[in-house]
C-alpha cells in the first residue's frame, strides 16, 4: 500500500511573484476550500515535501534557490508551477531581469495559468499532480527492486 | 501479578503505537472540526507515515538513522518498563534518555534550523523536568501515606493502593496536565518538532530527517503519547475494578482537554513557556507536597 496520494505534503515557494498566488495558495488552507481533508499538509520543509509549489517567474537570484529546494526533496516528487508568471513568466516576460516561467529552473510537471490562479484551479492543478506523482511512486519502486535495495 | 506486568507490557508493544495513531489522527479530525474545517481522514497519520516509509531517506550521515532508531527503541523500552509496573523513577529517567536521542538527532546535523530546534528541546526539557520527578516523589508520598508509613515508588504499588493517588495528588496532577502539554508537542507552537511548527523554524530538530528516519520518529511519538497517556491513568489506578474505566476514561478526557488548550492557545512561544513551567511547577507541584509532608 503505502498510497503516497494519501498524504501529500507540499512545499511552496514564492519566486518573484507579487503575491497575488500566493494568497491564493493559503487560501487552500482555509475553512472554505480546506485542502488538509486530503491529507496535504503546507511544510515549509524540502526533506518532509513530496510536491513543490512555485509562484511567480524565474530570475538570475532564485534560479539557485529554487534548484536547491527541488535537489533537496527526496524522491519521488512533482513541481507544480501556479500563476502564468510561473508557467512563462507571465507579464514580466519581457523585463531584463527574468529568465522565464519555472522550467528554466528545474522539470514542471503541472502548469496552473492564472492571474492570479484561482484556489480551486490549484487544487485542480495539485490534483493532477497527484496523478503524476503515483506514477512517480510506481517508477521509484521499479528502480528500488533492480538496484536490489 | 508477574503474568498480569508481562501481559500488559506486551499488550503496550503491539497496541501502543496504534492506538496513538488513531488518536492522533481524531485530534487532527477534532482540530479541523473546532477551526470549521472538514479535516483529514482520521486513519491520516498512518497513511503518512507508510508514504514517509515509502520514501527516499536523504541522510547527512548514517549515524542519523542509528540515533532515530535508538530513539525510537528508548521510547518503547520506556513504555514497556512502565506497563510491566517497574519503579517509576527508573521509567522517567529512560524517557530522559530517550528525549536526548531526539537531541542528538538533530545536532547529527549541520543545519542551522536543526540545531536551533535542538537547544530549544533541550529549553523544552529543563522547563517540564522538575515537574516529571516532582510527580515521582508525589506518587512515593501518596503510597506512604496509603500504606501508613512505607512508601514505594514502584508503579504496580502505586496502580494497587487503597484509594487512587489523585485523591492526595490534585496539584501534582494539575501541574503534570501543564507538561503534558509541552510534551505531546502541542503548545508552544515554535518549540522543536511542535506539531504545528509547519513554517517556524522549518520544522525544528526534525529539519534535517527525511523518509524512513522521519517515519521513526513518528512511531515513536505515538509510543510516548500512549506511554504518557498511561502516566495520566496511572493518577486514578487503585486496587478497586471500577479503576481501571475511571482511569480510561480520564485519559481519554484529558487528550481531548488538551485538543481543546492547543485550539485556544495556538500562539504560544517558548518564551511563556520558560516562564510558566517553572510556575506551575513550584505552586502546583511545591504545595501539593508541602500538604502531604506536614497535614497528612
Amino acid at each position: 500500500m503505502a498510497k503516497i496520494t494519501k498524504s501529500p505534503w507540499l512545499l511552496h515557494y514564492d519566486g518573484s511573484s507579487c503575491n497575488g498566488c500566493d494568497i491564493e495558495v493559503l487560501a487552500c488552507l482555509t475553512p472554505v476550500y480546506d485542502v488538509e481533508r486530503f491529507g496535504i499538509i503546507n511544510t515549509g520543509n524540502p526533506k518532509h515535501a513530496d510536491i513543490f509549489l512555485v509562484t511567480g517567474g524565474i530570475n538570475e537570484k532564485n534560479k539557485a534557490v529554487v534548484k536547491q529546494l527541488y535537489d533537496q526533496m527526496p524522491e519521488p516528487k512533482v513541481v507544480v508551477a501556479v500563476g502564468i508568471c510561473a508557467c512563462n513568466g507571465g507579464v514580466f516576460k519581457d523585463a531584463y531581469n527574468i529568465i522565464g516561467g519555472v522550467d528554466k529552473a528545474i522539470p514542471v510537471d503541472v502548469y496552473v495559468p492564472g492571474c492570479a490562479a484561482r484556489p480551486e484551479a490549484i487544487i485542480d492543478g495539485v490534483v493532477k499532480a497527484l496523478g503524476v506523482l503515483d506514477e512517480k511512486q510506481k517508477a521509484f519502486k521499479e528502480a528500488k527492486k533492480k538496484k536490489g535495495v | 501479578m508477574l503474568v498480569y506486568r508481562i501481559i500488559s507490557a506486551v499488550i503496550y508493544l503491539i497496541l501502543g503505537g496504534i492506538v496513538a495513531g488513531l488518536l492522533a489522527g481524531i485530534d487532527r479530525k477534532l482540530s479541523a472540526r473546532l477551526q470549521g474545517r472538514r479535516g483529514p481522514s482520521v486513519l491520516q497519520p498512518f497513511y503518512d507515515v507508510a508514504k514517509l516509509f515509502s520514501k527516499e531517506t536523504l541522510a547527512l550521515n548514517h549515524g542519523q538513522f542509528v540515533i532515530a532508531f535508538s530513539f525510537l527503541l528508548l521510547i518503547v523500552f520506556t513504555g514497556v518498563l512502565f506497563f510491566a509496573g517497574v519503579d517509576i523513577l527508573l521509567v522517567f529517567l529512560a524517557l530522559s534518555t530517550a528525549a536526548m536521542f531526539l537531541v542528538f538527532a538533530a545536532t547529527s546535523s549541520n543545519s542551522a534550523m536543526s540545531t536551533m530546534g535542538a537547544q530549544r528541546e533541550m529549553m523544552q526539557m529543563l522547563a517540564y523536568e522538575p515537574m516529571v520527578l516532582i510527580t515521582a516523589v508525589g506518587f512515593y508520598m501518596s503510597t506512604q501515606i496509603m500504606n501508613g508509613g512505607e512508601g514505594s515508588f514502584k508503579i504496580i504499588d502505586i496502580a494497587t493502593g487503597d484509594l487512587p493517588s489523585i485523591v492526595y495528588l490534585p496539584g501534582i496532577f494539575l501541574g503534570f496536565l501543564f507538561i503534558l502539554t509541552i510534551k505531546f508537542r502541542k503548545s508552544p507552537f515554535d518549540i522543536s518538532t511542535s506539531h504545528h511548527a509547519h513554517q517556524e523554524l522549518v520544522k525544528g530538530v526534525t529539519t534535517d530527517l527525511s523518509g524512513r528516519n522521519l517515519g521513526m520518529i513518528e512511531i515513536a511519538h505515538w509510543y510516548e503519547n500512549t506511554f504518557l497517556l498511561g502516566v495520566v491513568a496511572l493518577f486514578f489506578l487503585s486496587n478497586d475494578w471500577w479503576s481501571i474505566p475511571l482511569a480510561v476514561g480520564a485519559a481519554a478526557l484529558v487528550y481531548f482537554i488538551e485538543t481543546i488548550i492547543d485550539n485556544v492557545s495556538a500562539r504560544v512561544k517558548w518564551e511563556l513557556m520558560v516562564k510558566l513551567a517553572w510556575g506551575v511547577t513550584i505552586v502546583c507541584g511545591g504545595l501539593n507536597l508541602l500538604v502531604l509532608e506536614y497535614i497528612f
